[in-house]
């Protein structure tokens, strides 16, 4: 039988407000509060909402065989839950028919996994966290920032405990072979791969209501007859989109929720299931392995990560943010872990791209800004801010090993205060009974211990 | 194919942007096998380069018959015009104009230049040009700038050729709006009787459609291109005493190049950094109301006014600079960010320059920005990423723009015009 793995991605970067060089040091609230809140309640309502409900209708009409998975960065929950916290409800109530899965991803959306192991780390156990409290269950299966994967990304990944990958179809990966099979990283026969099928995905998110395209209009039976159409042996086919393609990059008039409201109706009648990629991952065998050297992603026709590492300003401006991330995850001010996570969005990269001057089209679609350069220089004002910031917490003229251990002499005083001072009470109680229980002083003692802490990293 | 064109000055002696653009297009345009150019100027000085066009002068040409002989003929300006010609254009007189005064030669004296009578000098100027017309044999006619508009609609009248003006700036450029009626008459009247208008700008194309009233089909734009540096010029070693970062404004200091936000940008950046010196190069009529501003603002002790550069002066300044700034408020096309880039200085333009049409590696920023301005010049003296970046991509883009393509489009306009496919 074949089946139809469904993966939406969600994700919206904070975007930045105007910050001008002489605000450096005297401003630290870098958002524009306006325009995100504007574009993420446009999107939800034009998109989001609609588009759960379909799919819940879907779910409940199925009885739970419609099935699909949704990856949702950490800055997008953010912003949900500032902005839009209905949707947040609904995807609780896709989550709860059981037909849902959530995948894993890095928090900040960032483009950490390529040079910043312990951060990317960081980052996806922090989001892993998010998901299961959010919505009740542990990410399998792990989808990185715009579908960038390597061999040695996926080793890494691999470590983390994950059995299965979604990345990009590449035709530079993929040469002759059909993205419509489970794929293994060349590296280890254990680790699956997912590949997104490129044409019958784009056919959607850019083609859709596109006049000029042979295909229009693109109709739910004849797109299930193209997949029934493809060799039997051909098992998977890999749907994976911006789950913004219904409703805003498709407005709702193109007809394109009616389009997936009849999907799996045709899919059923040819005898196409739906499955979820870690369910996909369960039940199919790995047909070969896959070589990637090289890192590759979903943008543009050269699937690389030229769109955010492409030029000179965006090499310098990604290398400075990362040269003080050391420092950053010894702090233990809130903000400034807030403020990190939201700098490290890949957007803030992808604004900067200068690929626009021959290409035009989708990334003026996508950037705030009028051109790269302005990207370049609002972006680095901000991050001089915060680096300012960072160094008065830490001054830079202390090595970072030297600020480590001194922060562990402090960690373990910490320590050694906290179990001295809970012998000390037992001896008391030994001493004479008192009427507070046990219990609770145990409770106290932990955030006393962390209170204590923060203070102290404060001083020094 | 031959045509004719009216020019008013052409180098090495020039005043402004005009001549460097006459000088580059004809450069260009003579990269054509097929294409001779017949460039006519008020006052030649003798040292003009006539190796690919002829240069005639309007001030060596007879409008009142005397006999001369070759020899005289010879020492007056032997060493840039054949006698011949003189002879030739001696027999194509159309009028008395006996009434008019003349030199032992016949020849009204020009002085080349914009002086006080510009309008008496522009009326003799096309006087000459129709014994020119008379005289010469082209299948075009191409006036540069409304100097020379009533001199192209004389030879139009009297040889029946098409006339192609090149609109290189209008009144309203100049005059931010309040346009000299007389000069506008000139322009309207030229643009009336052109057969075609090329502009160097789309935003002087809107201009001459919205402001002059033309239909949009007989306008188009072709951009400026800039020739490319000399061995001389490349060989100048950037001067640097000082480790200060140096910004710089280049070009007339009057209302249209829009000094005074580049003052109030400057002090905006000394706010917050000191390791910057700001130098604003040539002279105007606003100088001293920005020196003025400059010592209101109490920043005079980093901001310079070395007057008005001439010749490789320009490429010292400009080589020893690491920021060019031109906040134009209106600029037809500017032709100055193009050679600052050619050297490798990233460039910041309003976006209310026609260059800013063709350049895509300079900041662009509205000239009221002050604020935008400040930014743009803090980044590239901060961020060394933004002026390796801009330096060496500027660079690349400004090399790839060369009259020889902005000569093709010229040549296309001829030859839409004259019916050749």
């Amino acid at each position: 039988m074949k089946t139809i793995c469904f993966y939406f991605q969600i994700h919206q970067p904070f975007r930045l407000k105007r910050y001008r060089f002489f605000d450096i040091g005297a401003d630290h609230y870098y958002y524009d509060d306006f325009t995100n809140e504007q574009i993420l309640q446009r999107i939800a309502a034009n998109s989001f909402l609609p588009a759960n409900q379909v799919i819940y209708d879907l779910i409940q009409a199925s009885k739970g065989k419609f099935r699909v998975a949704f990856s949702i960065s950490g800055v997008a929950l953010d912003q949900l839950e500032q902005y839009a916290p209905e949707v947040i409800e609904s995807f609780r109530k896709l989550a709860k028919t059981g037909a849902v899965e959530f995948l894993s991803e890095t928090y900040a959306h960032s483009l950490s996994s390529l040079i910043d192991e312990k951060e990317f780390k960081n980052q996806v156990l922090q989001h892993r966290r998010r998901i299961e409290v959010l919505f009740g269950q542990k990410p399998k299966t792990f989808r990185n920032t715009e579908l960038i994967y390597s061999d040695d990304l996926g080793e890494l990944i691999y470590s983390m405990g994950y059995k299965t990958i979604i990345a990009e179809g590449a035709k530079t990966i993929l040469g002759w072979k059909s993205p419509n099979f489970v794929y293994h990283s060349a590296l280890n026969p254990n680790l699956k791969l997912l590949l997104k099928n490129n044409k019958l995905s784009d056919d959607i998110t850019f083609r859709f209501s596109n006049y000029n395209w042979s295909e229009y209009p693109l109709v739910a039976d004849k797109f299930i007859d193209w997949i029934y159409k493809t060799p039997n042996n051909e098992q998977v086919i890999n749907l994976f989109m911006n789950y913004e393609t219904f409703g805003n990059l498709q407005s709702k008039q193109s007809g394109i929720f009616e389009f997936l409201k009849a999907l799996p109706k045709f899919a059923f009648e040819k005898g196409i299931g739906f499955l979820t990629p870690s369910e996909v991952s369960g039940l199919v065998n790995a047909t070969g392995p896959i070589s990637v050297p090289n890192p590759i992603s979903w943008a543009d026709e050269e699937r690389d990560l030229s769109a955010w590492l492409g030029n000179d300003l965006q090499q310098e401006a990604f290398k400075k943010l990362y040269s003080i991330a050391e420092r950053v995850r010894m702090s233990k001010d809130r903000r400034l872990h807030l403020d990190w996570n939201y700098l490290q969005t890949s957007d803030h990269f992808y604004y900067m791209s200068t690929k626009n001057f021959s290409e035009g089209g989708l990334y003026r679609y996508f950037s705030p800004y009028e051109t790269p350069f302005e990207a370049f220089i609002n972006y680095m004002n901000v991050l001089s801010d915060f680096m300012e910031r960072v160094e008065s917490q830490f001054p830079s003229s202390v090595e970072n090993e030297e600020l480590n251990s001194l922060l562990t002499t402090i960690q373990n005083q910490e320590l050694k205060i906290v179990s001295l001072e809970k012998e000390l009470k037992k001896k008391c109680k030994k001493g004479k009974p008192s009427k507070t229980p046990g219990r609770t002083v145990k409770k106290e003692n932990p955030a006393d211990s962390r209170k204590s802490t923060v203070k102290k990293g404060k001083s020094s | 194919m031959r045509a004719l064109m009216f020019g008013w000055e052409f180098p090495p002696h020039i005043l402004g942007g005009l001549g460097t653009a006459s000088y580059g297009l004809t450069r260009g345009m003579a990269m054509q096998a097929d294409m001779d150019v017949v460039f006519v100027i008020p006052k030649p000085h003798g040292d003009e380069d006539q190796s690919f066009l002829k240069i005639v002068g309007a001030c060596n040409t007879p409008v009142v018959w005397r006999d001369v002989s070759w020899e005289h003929l010879e020492s007056r300006f032997g060493s840039y015009m054949n006698p011949q010609d003189y002879y030739n254009m001696r027999g194509h007189i159309y009028a008395d104009f006996r009434y008019l005064y003349t030199n032992d030669l016949g020849c009204i004296e020009f002085s080349g230049r914009y002086p006080e009578n510009l309008m008496e000098e522009i009326n003799n100027y096309s006087i000459c040009a129709g014994v020119i017309a008379r005289t010469e044999h082209f299948d075009i006619i191409h006036s540069h700038d409304w100097l020379t508009y009533s001199a192209g609609i004389h030879a139009k009248n009297v040889s029946g050729k098409p006339l192609v003006i090149h609109v290189h700036a209008t009144d309203f450029d100049r005059s931010r709006g309040n346009v000299n009626p007389q000069v506008y008459g000139i322009e309207k009247n030229g643009m009336d009787h052109a057969d075609h208008i090329i502009c160097v700008s789309n935003l002087t194309r809107e201009t001459v459609i919205n402001k002059y009233h033309q239909d949009p089909r007989k306008v188009s734009t072709v951009h400026n291109a800039v020739e490319p540096i000399s061995k001389q010029i490349e060989e100048i070693k950037p001067e640097r005493n000082t480790n200060q970062k140096i910004v710089t404004f280049l070009g007339r200091i009057t209302m249209q190049k829009g000094p005074e936000y580049f003052v109030e940008a400057a002090s905006r950046v000394l706010e917050k950094t000191s390791n910057v010196r700001f130098v604003m190069a040539g002279s105007g009529d606003m100088m001293e109301a920005m020196i003025r501003l400059v010592a209101k603002r109490g920043i005079a002790d980093k901001f310079h006014f070395p007057g008005f550069l001439k010749g490789s002066q320009v490429y010292r300044m400009l080589k020893s600079s690491d920021v060019y700034i031109m906040p134009s408020v209106s600029e037809p096309f500017g032709i100055s960010p193009l050679e600052a880039m050619q050297v490798g200085v990233p460039s910041i333009i309003s976006k209310q320059s026609g260059c800013a049409e063709i350049l895509n590696y300079a900041i662009k920023t509205d000239y009221w920005d002050i604020d935008a301005m400040a930014d743009a010049i803090y980044s590239i003296i901060s961020y060394p990423a933004m002026y390796e970046f801009l330096k060496i991509q500027g660079k690349k883009e400004v090399d790839e723009i060369k009259w020889e393509y902005a000569g093709h489009k010229v040549r296309a306009i001829y030859d839409r015009l004259l019916g050749i496919k």
